[in-house]
């Protein structure tokens, strides 16, 4: 396991964006949509390896987040932060609810509280 | 299912569309936060030929640069915008930005109408509800809604409005359009 060594702080920028995916640009499992949210579980967070890009998901999907807002918070290309996400959802350390989970469409009140909400900006 | 839907976060996807330089991202920073997103994609098919690969034949992915807006409506009901791409060799993103997307608002130029044919045949074909939004840019001839929607050949149930996407009121008119126009095909559906 070399991933620690070249994973600090410091060498963030030099690195190549897949490299903090050990190259995978695929995830196993789940499938993240922009707007899936990432919430933690709680979990205790001492996994061996683990690098502070994802100590810094965690921490952003602590009251949960969307795939495309921790993608814009971390600064880096959405490909490689989904794989940093599925990891930790394989982890079971983050819940991911896919748009739509429920319903294929939102309900008509949602709807509707999404317009009278958009006149009230 | 563990929680009623009231309690569970809702996020909704609007995609807004048109060719390049019509607005855009004017129009979802009218009306919301942008933040910018950096996606690395795999080259397509579509996009060999346009980038010159020739003796870089090791690169297979190329950076894009995206923005989106966000739109808090309440605690846990976030409205997201993103834009699409403009340029056709990214093509190949619109299938993940338009999954599970509410509906779409097609921005067009008077100037340059066939812009933005390329997005209403694909959100026609996908049946995705859109509106047509034409952007008055200063110096361009007015032109009435009904004469756009003859020219795009739209049927008679698309919203088509006249807008300035740099103000605000104008932005949230769209978008309040566009909501209304997925709620009644919802509800004609489920006739």
């Amino acid at each position: 396991m070399t991933g620690p060594q070249w994973m600090d702080e410091e060498a963030g920028p030099l690195v190549r964006p897949y490299a903090l995916t050990g190259g995978r640009a695929r995830t196993s499992g789940a499938k993240l949509d922009l707007i899936t949210m990432v919430t933690a579980t709680g979990s205790p967070r001492d996994v061996p390896g683990m690098g502070p890009e994802q100590r810094r998901i965690l921490e952003l999907a602590r009251r949960g987040a969307s795939v495309a807002d921790i993608a814009s918070d971390i600064d880096l290309p959405l490909g490689v932060v989904r794989v940093l996400i599925g990891d930790l959802h394989d982890l079971g350390l983050v819940d991911v609810r896919a748009p739509g989970k429920v319903a294929p469409l939102p309900s008509e009140r949602i709807l509707k509280e999404v317009i009278n909400g958009l006149r009230a900006l | 299912m563990a929680f009623a839907p009231s309690e569970e976060p809702v996020a909704l996807k609007i995609l807004v569309a048109g060719g390049f330089g019509v607005g855009k991202t004017t129009l979802v920073g009218a009306i919301s936060e942008i933040r910018p997103l950096r996606t690395e994609e795999v080259l397509s098919d579509r996009g060999v030929g346009v980038d010159d690969t020739d003796g870089v034949e090791t690169k297979t992915t190329t950076t894009v640069a995206m923005d989106f807006g966000r739109i808090t409506i309440r605690e846990g009901l976030v409205v997201y915008l993103f834009g699409t791409p403009g340029q056709e060799r990214f093509w190949f993103m619109w299938d993940e930005l338009s999954y599970g997307a509410l509906g779409a608002v097609v921005l067009a130029d008077t100037r340059r109408l066939t812009d933005c044919f390329p997005s209403i045949d694909y959100f026609e074909q996908r049946g995705t509800p859109f509106i047509v939004a034409v952007n008055c840019f200063d110096g361009a001839d007015q032109h009435e809604p009904d004469d756009v929607r003859i020219a795009l050949d739209l049927d008679p149930d698309v919203p088509v409005l006249l807008c300035d996407v740099r103000r605000r009121a104008s932005a949230k008119v769209v978008l309040v359009t566009l909501v209304e126009h997925a709620l009644k095909m919802l509800t004609a559906a489920q006739r």
